[in-house]
């Protein structure tokens, strides 16, 4: 579904991306992990074409991005740290985007939305808002469109027990309808029951992606954090 | 395109800066009307704090507007949005709110005290003004991703084209006085869109008189139909090309 090709970026001297290559199909949840610094916000917001690379190009449904601009509304997109205009009120937002979009009341996945009570808030203006709620304004954004694709940047990062929780289960479900899901994170343990596929990251490279079963073979380990730990440490 | 227009519209709106941008100049304008017995001086007066005014206002206003609104391109880049196209609704949103904003604020009164051909070249000049300083300040904000550098450069801007720009012209023709440079000031004109209308609409009000044999050259040239227009498109010019650069950049800027 989503091919990236040798895509390298640099800002500045630093290589944010070096040459990674991959490929996304329909159908995976795939755990985009790497320490900090290693090009995974750079690397997610070059396939939204957020940052143009230097170098390579990056192929949805068969069609480079860099020319198409449509395919972003088959994209579901979570960030890292939410950025929304100060003075808009949640509500706004929300109708903003729908507006935006272009799509009806009743064609829209309200579900999180629900779950995370922001009817109840939609006065609030974004400015006055704690982190967590903007994750979770994020979240029910990401989700609204019943997208395709699923990126999710650190998507429990900040969120409360009882929120990451609801997310979680609704990443396992929109997985169930054959949607490709991307999700990093840095808190491996809660990955578990999600992810099918690794991809790891360091220094800008991708330096695999597997399934998850196959490293679980490789490794004779059961649990992802397992996993990894005896993989970095062989590298 | 429409959308997105409406929403910075409305976010431009919201701040409160545009209205006291409008009942400023409608002071002014009222003001100075009703101190001047003769509408004409008054026009002259009028002319001159447009042409200090206007770009000031404009430039910073739209500089601090792009920067301010970082999050909400960022949140637009990631929709299914062509990039051009929430550039051009910028640009648009913040000209049609600053132009009525000046149309308010000194076209009602001329049109009131002075509705000759003269203050409806003054309207149409900081239109045009208005429209190239909102297409500067946005070329400044694509290039300069630090908002303090941004704000430093736009004042810069402003100074050079209602000051420095002057005080050069002025230092060259005093250094070259045994030449005939009266000429090539005709083409000089056109570097700065303020001195450009400052002299389309002197032009108008036959006090052009007074500026020697230059002010005769420039009649001579700018007086007639054809340099007129030759004059407004330049000023055009002056607008889009900045905002041509400004579509190319921000087409290939991370975010």
């Amino acid at each position: 579904m989503i091919i990236a090709s040798n895509v390298s970026k640099k800002f500045g001297r630093l290589k944010a991306l070096d040459n990674v290559s991959v490929k996304l199909l329909r159908g995976e949840c795939v755990a985009l992990i790497g320490p900090n610094g290693s090009g995974k916000t750079t690397f997610i917001k070059s396939l939204l074409g957020m940052v143009v690379p230097d170098n390579g190009f990056i192929t949805f449904n068969e069609k480079n991005i860099l020319h198409d601009w449509n395919y972003r509304s088959r994209i579901g997109y979570m960030p890292q740290i939410g950025r929304y205009p100060d003075n808009m009120s949640i509500g706004q937002v929300l109708s903003m985007m729908k507006d935006i979009r272009k799509m009806k009341s009743s064609e829209t996945d309200d579900e999180l939305i629900e779950a995370f009570e922001l009817n109840k808030m939609a006065h609030k203006r974004m400015r006055t808002l704690s982190g967590g709620t903007r994750q979770k304004v994020s979240a029910s954004l990401a989700f609204l469109f019943n997208p395709d694709v699923l990126i999710l940047d650190e998507p429990t990062a900040g969120l409360d027990p009882v929120a990451a929780e609801i997310l979680k289960q609704k990443i396992i479900r929109e997985k169930q309808k054959n949607k490709l899901i991307m999700i990093t994170s840095h808190v491996l343990s809660e990955l578990d029951e999600m992810v099918t596929e690794v991809m790891y990251m360091q220094d800008g490279q991708c330096r695999f992606h597997k399934k998850v079963d196959v490293l679980r073979a490789e490794t004779s380990e059961d649990r992802l954090t397992r996993v990894m730990a005896s993989i970095i440490s062989k590298m | 395109m429409q959308k997105i227009i409406k929403y910075v519209i409305i976010d431009i709106l919201r701040n409160k800066i545009v209205i006291g941008y409008t009942l400023f100049l409608l002071a002014i304008t009222m003001s100075i009307f009703n101190l001047e017995d003769q509408s004409t001086k008054g026009l002259l007066s009028l002319l001159n704090i447009i042409l200090i005014v206007v770009p000031l206002v404009c430039i910073l206003f739209s500089a601090i507007y792009v920067y301010n609104s970082s999050e909400f391109i960022e949140l637009l880049v990631s929709q299914p949005i062509k990039r051009s196209t929430i550039l051009l609704s910028m640009f648009t949103g913040l000209s049609f709110s600053m132009v009525v904003a000046f149309l308010i604020g000194t076209g009602i009164p001329i049109l009131l005290f002075e509705p000759t051909s003269t203050g409806i070249t003054m309207m149409g000049m900081g239109v045009l003004l208005t429209l190239i300083f909102v297409s500067v300040a946005l070329l400044t904000a694509v290039y300069a991703r630090d908002k303090a550098k941004g704000i430093g450069w736009v004042i810069l801007l402003w100074l050079y084209f209602s000051l420095l720009f002057d005080g050069l012209i002025l230092f060259i023709l005093y250094q070259f006085s045994d030449y005939p440079l009266e000429k090539a000031m005709v083409g000089v004109s056109a570097l700065n869109p303020i001195d450009l209308s400052r002299i389309l609409v002197l032009l108008k009000m036959d006090v052009s008189a007074m500026m020697g044999y230059t002010g005769a050259i420039f009649r001579n040239f700018f007086g007639t139909q054809y340099g007129f227009w030759i004059a407004i498109a330049v000023m055009l010019m002056w607008a889009f090309i900045p905002l041509f650069i400004t579509l190319r950049k921000f087409k290939r800027k991370d975010l």
